[in-house]
């Protein structure tokens, strides 16, 4: 069947694992649908493929509404690290696979992983921090002509 | 083929109607070549599919019959979807 979303480039730039969970199911998605894609990592969006920090991330309690709890207790400590604990059991329920293995999984699927080279070189991020399965570091203009084609379409996450 | 029930989509309707000639011709429209690692994979989906278990990438990944990087080069665009039309069994419901 021919589709008309052929690829889909997908720009991640937070950290918060809500944000990083939908750019992975998105891309996962839209391979199991026969359509290419790519995730560009930048800001934030970097700590999701750096090695020591990729399992750590957190869901956002302070200033996130849908969390329905008075934003003071989102602040206090040990919050946060619940409020994931929680989440990744449901995640977990539903055979949602941990930040690592859903990379790996990505990779293997074909997606493409890139981080970009402005945010890496700010926050003196080493290559060798960065996980193995990444596919380069680009500048957007990089990134932006892997964009040139038909039916391609950009996601900012 | 025409006595076979299958939905628009489709994807068979009555399992009890699959053979592994059916599953060869759904294949054959799909432009694939059945080879014996093709049928091993159908066999897994199947197996999961008479016990009830949800389909996912992870449990490809995790099933010992075949890695992803195979399951994509078997069953180009979108190898869930057409490996279980194949296999005759329903499309899986799941995002993941």
């Amino acid at each position: 069947m021919a589709t008309k979303v052929k690829k889909m480039l997908f720009i991640l730039s937070k950290a918060t694992i809500e944000n990083v969970y939908a750019a992975f199911i998105m891309a996962n998605g839209a391979r199991m649908e026969g359509i290419e894609a790519e995730i560009f990592f930048t800001f934030f969006g970097l700590e999701a493929i750096q090695k020591k920090k990729l399992e750590k991330l957190h869901v956002a309690t302070v200033g996130n509404p849908a969390m329905h709890i008075p934003t003071m207790l989102g602040g206090l400590p040990g919050m946060e690290a619940f409020a994931t604990k929680m989440m990744k059991k449901e995640m977990e329920k539903l055979d949602m696979p941990p930040v690592g293995e859903f990379l790996e999984i990505l990779s293997d699927s074909g997606v493409n992983l890139w981080a970009c080279k402005l945010a890496v070189e700010m926050f003196h991020i080493e290559e060798s921090d960065l996980i193995d399965d990444l596919d380069g570091i680009l500048t957007i203009g990089d990134f932006y002509n892997r964009a040139d084609e038909d039916g391609t379409h950009l996601l900012f996450i | 083929m025409e006595n076979i029930n299958r939905n628009e989509e489709g994807y068979l309707t009555d399992f009890s109607q699959w053979t592994k000639d059916v599953g060869a011709e759904i294949a054959k429209d799909k432009e694939i070549e059945m080879t014996d690692q093709h049928w091993k994979v159908v066999d897994y989906l199947q197996g999961k599919h008479k016990n009830e278990e949800a389909l996912s990438i992870r449990g490809i990944k995790k099933s010992g019959v075949v890695n992803i990087k195979e399951f994509y080069s078997l069953f180009p665009g979108g190898p869930l979807k057409i490996s279980t039309m194949i296999a005759g069994i329903p499309k899986p419901k799941s995002c993941i």
